[in-house]
């Protein structure tokens, strides 16, 4: 079982723990989130990456960060579970690629990247997944309306005599 | 009648004749994204029977078509494809616009979702319902075929004259006022809003 102390003793005080019913979550400076997830990957046998989102705190109740980036690690040895959140705000949005330590980082990156406009240094094919190339915005966070900007208008009509 | 017509010989137009043809034997393309789509499954099979109608021919190659039956919503990111599947399909063609996803965006009033396929194709038959009944659309199959008896021709004069959209233009009123709600966001690239004619 990870001990908090190790990672205080090794990434510094600033990591903090936090548990809800079984699930145990360190919060980690952006800054230090890949090496604390190298050292997880590589010394603690979190092999699975089993989730990577974001959250966008905007306006949110008691927030003091504006997006909250989410890894859900698991190892897939002694079946432990473990969270590792980081915060990000902007103008700052660019966070490590892990997908170095973990192939399925791949697509989770490009979603959260699609979705939030958070891009990952280091990832080989950082592009939109979900929405269509030409898309502008960043459709998942709180600032952008539900109804949109008018984006689906750029497409041409087609009229019966022409087609 | 002219003299000597013997009694199995029958006059018409080719016009109707052709029409005539043309509505009996529908070929339906099935754009089904949807629950619609459910409901399109359940017209062709054996309770609803659309082969009583001469439509029960559903190919999955628009080159095949003369039918497009579009259930189901559509998103911004389908949209290229169902007007790339509206263009493959040969002459003469029509196209019915299922349930109220396909004809209006129904509850889906989203940044993802076109609010209408006829902004973006043409519409001969809209079936409202959500989603409609099998009844609906046989309805829908049948004034079809009625209209295209009733204004077909050989070589499709009457769609010549179809040089509107049949929808709202797709900048329209809805549109300006969703803008104007919409808050800007700094340093976020947006797309160029297109010009709005003063009526507006």
């Amino acid at each position: 079982m990870l001990a908090l102390k190790t990672l205080h003793d090794r990434f510094g005080y600033e990591i903090t723990e936090s548990s809800f019913r079984d699930n145990r979550r360190y919060t980690v400076p952006c800054g230090k989130v890949y090496h604390v997830l190298e050292f997880l990957w590589g010394e603690c046998g979190f092999d699975m990456l089993a989730d990577l989102t974001a959250v966008d705190y905007l306006e949110y109740p008691g927030a003091t960060d504006r997006f909250g980036v989410v890894y859900v690690l698991v190892n897939t040895t002694t079946g432990q579970r473990l969270i590792v959140k980081t915060h990000l705000n902007p103008p700052e949005s660019e966070l490590p690629s892990v997908y170095p330590l973990w192939r399925s980082a791949d697509w989770m990156e490009r979603e959260v990247f699609d979705m939030f406009g958070i891009t990952f240094a280091g990832h080989p094919d950082l592009r939109r997944i979900l929405s269509p190339d030409e898309f502008t915005a960043h459709p998942l966070r709180k600032d952008y309306p539900l109804k949109g900007r008018g984006e689906r208008h750029n497409f041409p009509v087609i009229t019966r005599a022409e087609s | 009648m002219a003299v000597g017509l013997p009694e199995n010989v029958f006059l018409t137009k080719l016009d109707a004749a052709a029409s005539w043809a043309r509505a009996n034997s529908l070929w339906p393309m099935p754009f089904a994204t949807a629950c619609c789509g459910i409901e399109l499954m359940a017209t062709a099979a054996s309770r609803h029977d659309l082969a009583r109608f001469g439509a029960e021919v559903m190919r999955f190659s628009p080159r095949q078509c003369d039918l497009l039956i579009v259930a189901g919503r559509v998103v911004m990111k389908m949209l290229p494809v169902l007007q790339r599947i509206w263009l493959q399909m040969p002459e003469p063609k029509w196209c019915i616009s299922m349930g109220a996803c396909a004809c209006t965006g129904g509850v889906f009033d989203t940044y993802a979702v076109v609010q209408g396929i006829d902004r973006f194709i043409p519409v001969d038959m809209y079936v409202p319902g959500c989603p409609p009944r099998p009844e609906q659309l046989l309805a829908a199959v049948i004034e079809m075929q009625n209209k295209v008896k009733r204004t077909g021709t050989v070589y499709g004069r009457e769609f010549a004259e179809r040089t509107n959209p049949t929808g709202p233009p797709p900048f329209d009123r809805d549109e300006l006022r969703r803008l104007r709600e919409a808050s800007a966001i700094e340093g976020l690239e947006v797309y160029t809003p297109p010009k709005v004619s003063a009526e507006l």
